[in-house]
């Protein structure tokens, strides 16, 4: 039993390394979140504008993130940004603006779907009752808005969350990279341990997004 | 004299090049209910909708108590808080109770005190019938009882003038007596101006003080209500009371 692989996990600081590198996933993801959100829904609004030119950049600003692999993206913040443009941020930082501009492209076309699919009839009544087009969108619209555009949010987090195991691509020590480490490290004394190690993260991964995902789910089911 | 309060002057009214009001020219006083009566795709709703700013209008003139409106989103905004409306489709706001629908508009637009406002809705409310679904959402509430709801949202706001735009069309028949009573006791005891569009012969003879009758966005007749159901003076006109057969 003393070689068993389950071991390896609290071999030294393992386990205490194991969890920083989940907590560096999880507050990039949370910062890019709410990051990405605030200027998705910026974006999202403006879409819905009858302003041809401003509804075309941000279309192709949405085709861009959404054709371009994320693995991609961080490539090119980590790797062009510094050399072309001197930006000299550390690593996590570069992956938080990757992560907020993706999030800002793929939840401006929840914003903009959802506000699209209140029927114009809400617009109209709401109109006709006086309101300002500000107190239509902040009393009427927003609040159908976020209703509709929930499940899909919660969905874009799950999404993000899992993304950020793309992390260790820019030498974040994420929990995948320092899973890898681990592993590499006490290959000779435990072969098995690379199961228990990624058994473990498949199970933090599980408990961060299951609830999430069930949360959406349930959601879309209430409103059928 | 009584007073004039609306006043059309040769509106024209396009959607891209397809002119689907042609000339309209009527008035109405304080007080009198004017019906708009014509076949389907006539020109009716469009003709309700322009007069609430919903559409624009290529050249001619609304006047609102004899002055001219400027026919700016500003403007139009003001004047709806005036000029009630209550569509077909009863959209009342999914996301607010009843008493919520009710209140939005005088408590946000008017400024008006939320207490004093409520006192009245549920006043309103009570006339209706619904004094049990104060805090009920619509999706509660059955075809009737929302457009109902919808009536007294757009009285609350105390209106100068209200358009009905087909208010009973969605609703089964046993609900739609209900609703005409409520319009009907709106003009007899409080003496609503009201330009109406129905379907309904028999209420629109009971409630009509003047009948303009439309045909592809024209004014073919702008004849007293009385005198529209005994001797309507077109025979286009006469063809469509015979097709109604109320
Ligand atoms: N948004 C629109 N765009 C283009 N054409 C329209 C639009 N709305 C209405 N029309 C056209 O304008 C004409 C008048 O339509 P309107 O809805 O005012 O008729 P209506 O008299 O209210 O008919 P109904 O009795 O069926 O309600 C019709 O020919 C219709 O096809
Ligand atoms: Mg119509």
């Amino acid at each position: 039993m003393v070689h068993s692989g389950i071991n390896v996990l609290f071999e030294g600081s393992n386990f205490a390394r194991l969890m920083a590198g989940l907590w560096t996933s999880i507050w990039i993801a949370a910062i890019s979140l709410i990051i990405g959100l605030a200027i998705g829904i910026i974006f999202g609004i403006l879409r819905t504008l009858s302003n041809k030119f401003i509804r075309f950049i941000l279309r192709v600003y949405l085709e861009f993130f959404r054709i371009v692999p994320t693995i991609v993206l961080l490539y090119l913040v980590y790797y062009i940004l510094p050399r072309t443009f001197h930006v000299n941020w550390p690593a996590t930082w570069m992956a938080v603006l990757a992560f907020s501009l993706w999030v800002a492209a793929e939840f401006s076309d929840i914003v903009r779907g959802a506000i699209e699919s209140v029927p114009k009839s809400q617009r109209e009544s709401g109109l006709a009752l006086g309101l300002s087009k500000i107190q239509l969108f902040r009393y009427v619209l927003l609040p159908q808005v976020i209703k509709l555009e929930l499940p899909a949010t919660i969905n874009l987090a799950t999404r993000v969350i899992k993304t950020t195991s793309l992390l260790l691509v820019i030498s974040i020590m994420e929990v995948i990279n320092v899973a890898q480490q681990i592993i590499e490290a006490n290959n000779q004394q435990y072969p098995t341990g690379v199961f228990w190690v990624y058994g473990l993260i498949f199970i933090l991964y599980f408990v961060l997004d299951y609830p999430l995902s069930a949360w959406a789910k349930k959601l879309t089911n209430e409103r059928k | 004299m009584t007073e004039e309060i609306l006043k059309v002057e040769h509106l024209n009214k396009f959607y891209d090049e397809r002119q689907v009001l042609h000339n309209i020219n009527f008035s109405l006083k304080k007080g009198e209910v004017l019906t708009l009566l014509g076949p389907s795709g006539s020109g009716k709703s469009t003709l309700l909708r322009t007069l609430n700013g919903l559409e624009d209008y290529k050249n001619g003139s609304i006047y609102f108590h004899e002055k001219k409106i400027d026919p700016s989103p500003k403007e139009w905004q003001i004047l709806r808080q005036k000029i009630g409306m209550v569509f077909q489709s009863y959209d009342l706001f999914p996301n607010l109770t009843v008493i919520e629908n009710v209140l939005l508009a005088p408590v946000k637009v008017q400024k008006r005190d939320e207490n004093e406002v409520k006192e009245e809705a549920i006043k309103l409310l009570k006339q209706v019938g619904l004094e049990q679904y104060l805090n009920a959402y619509p999706r509660e509430l059955s075809g009737g009882q929302k457009q109902r709801v919808a009536i007294v949202r757009a009285l609350a706001m105390k209106p100068e003038i209200m358009l009905l735009d087909e208010i009973t069309a969605s609703l089964d028949p046993e609900m739609v007596r209900g609703i005409e009573e409520i319009v009907e006791l709106l003009s007899k005891r409080d003496h609503m101006t009201m330009i109406i569009v129905t379907h309904q012969m028999n209420f629109a003879s009971r409630i009509a003080d003047e009948v303009l009758f439309l045909e592809d966005g024209h004014i073919l007749e702008d004849t007293p209500g009385k005198e529209f159901f005994n001797h309507p003076q077109t025979q286009r006109a006469k063809d469509f009371l015979d097709s109604m057969d109320y």
